[in-house]
C-alpha cells in the first residue's frame, strides 16, 4: 500500500522544490545587508525545521512503541533517525557556510549551534545504539529511552536564541504574531519547508518498506512479495 | 540578470553553491540508497528461502 502513495509524496515533494527554488533564487530580491548570500536560508531553516520535527517524530513513535508495543511505530523510529540525521548535518553545514561571510568564522560554541550539534549526536547515538543490540524489540526500546530523554534537547535548541544572548539570530517566522520575514522570502521558505516535510515523508516510507522485508523475514507475506519480485525481475531482464 | 552574474551570487558563489550542493548530494543520496537496499534484501532472501527449501526436500 505505501508503495502507491510515494509516488504522490515523491512528486509533490518534486514539485514544491522545483518552485520554491524558482521563488528563491529569481524572484526574492537580495538581502539589504546580506546580499545574495541570504538564499542559503531557503535550505537552512527548513533543513533545521525538519531536524527538530524528525527528532519528535522519532520519539514519539519510539514513546508509542515502548508503551503499546506497535512494531509499525518501532519501525518508523528506527528509519526516520538517519533522515532527521541528515538534515542536522544540512543544517550545520550550511549555517557553518553562511556564517563564514556574515560572522566571519565558520563555527562559533553558541546555545543555538551547540544545541544543534547536540541533536546530531543524539541522532548517531541512537542509530548506533539500535545496530549494537541484535534483538530488535531490545534495540527499539533502548533506542526510544534514548530518544524520549533527548527531546529535552529541542526546547533548548529552539529558545536558545531567546534565553541566551547568541551571534545566532532570532526566530523571524512566528505564526502567531506578524512575522519580521518579508513576504517575497516568505513565500519560498515556506515551499521548502513544505518540500522536505513531503521529502521525508516519501523517503521514510521507502525506508520503511525495505525494512520490514527484513524484520518479518520469516512471515508469509514477506516470502510472496520476495517470490513475486524476483519472478518479475527475472521476466524483466529476459 | 545575466547567467555569469547568477552564478557569481554577488560574491558569495563558494558559500551559497557549497551549501545547496552538499544538500543535493546527500539528499539525493538519501533518497535513492534505499531502493538499492530494497532490492538487497529481496535478493538476500530469495537466496535464504531456496536455501530453506532445498533443506526441507534433503529431509
Amino acid at each position: 500500500m505505501s508503495g502507491k502513495l510515494v509516488p504522490w509524496f515523491a512528486w509533490g515533494f518534486a514539485i514544491t522544490l522545483i518552485v520554491g527554488l524558482y521563488y528563491g533564487f529569481f524572484v526574492a530580491p537580495p538581502d539589504y545587508q546580506q546580499g545574495e548570500s541570504y538564499r542559503i536560508m531557503f535550505v537552512h531553516v527548513p533543513a533545521a525545521w525538519m531536524s527538530m520535527f524528525i527528532y519528535m517524530v522519532m520519539a514519539i513513535s519510539g514513546g508509542i512503541g515502548l508503551i503499546w508495543r506497535i512494531k509499525t511505530a518501532d519501525l518508523m523510529a528506527s528509519v526516520s533517525a538517519p533522515i532527521g540525521a541528515a538534515f542536522t548535518f544540512i543544517a550545520l553545514v550550511t549555517g557553518s557556510l553562511w556564517g563564514k561571510p556574515m560572522w566571519g568564522t565558520y563555527w562559533v560554541w553558541d546555545a543555538r549551534l551547540t544545541s544543534e550539534l547536540i541533536l546530531l549526536f543524539l541522532y548517531l547515538g541512537f542509530i548506533a545504539l539500535q545496530a549494537s543490540i541484535e534483538d530488535p524489540r531490545n534495540a527499539a526500546r533502548a533506542g526510544a529511552v534514548l530518544a524520549i530523554v533527548g527531546v529535552v534537547n529541542i526546547p533548548i535548541i529552539h529558545y536558545s536564541v531567546e534565553w541566551w544572548s547568541t551571534l545566532h539570530q532570532g526566530a523571524t517566522v512566528s505564526k502567531m504574531d506578524k512575522p519580521s520575514i518579508h513576504i517575497s522570502m516568505l513565500i519560498p521558505l515556506l515551499l521548502m519547508a513544505v518540500s522536505f516535510k513531503l521529502y521525508y515523508v516519501s523517503s521514510v516510507l521507502m525506508r520503511a518498506r525495505g525494512e520490514i522485508l527484513r524484520r518479518e523475514q520469516n512471515s508469509r507475506w514477506v516470502k510472496e512479495i520476495v517470490d513475486a519480485e524476483s519472478a518479475a525481475a527475472a521476466g524483466g531482464t529476459k | 540578470m545575466s547567467v555569469s552574474e547568477f552564478f557569481h551570487m554577488g560574491g558569495y558563489a563558494f558559500y551559497v553553491w557549497s551549501s545547496y550542493g552538499i544538500a543535493t548530494i546527500l539528499l539525493g543520496w538519501m533518497f535513492i540508497s534505499p531502493i538499492f537496499s530494497r532490492k538487497n534484501i529481496i535478493k538476500e532472501l530469495r537466496m535464504k528461502y531456496r536455501q530453506q527449501e532445498r533443506q526441507q526436500q534433503e529431509k
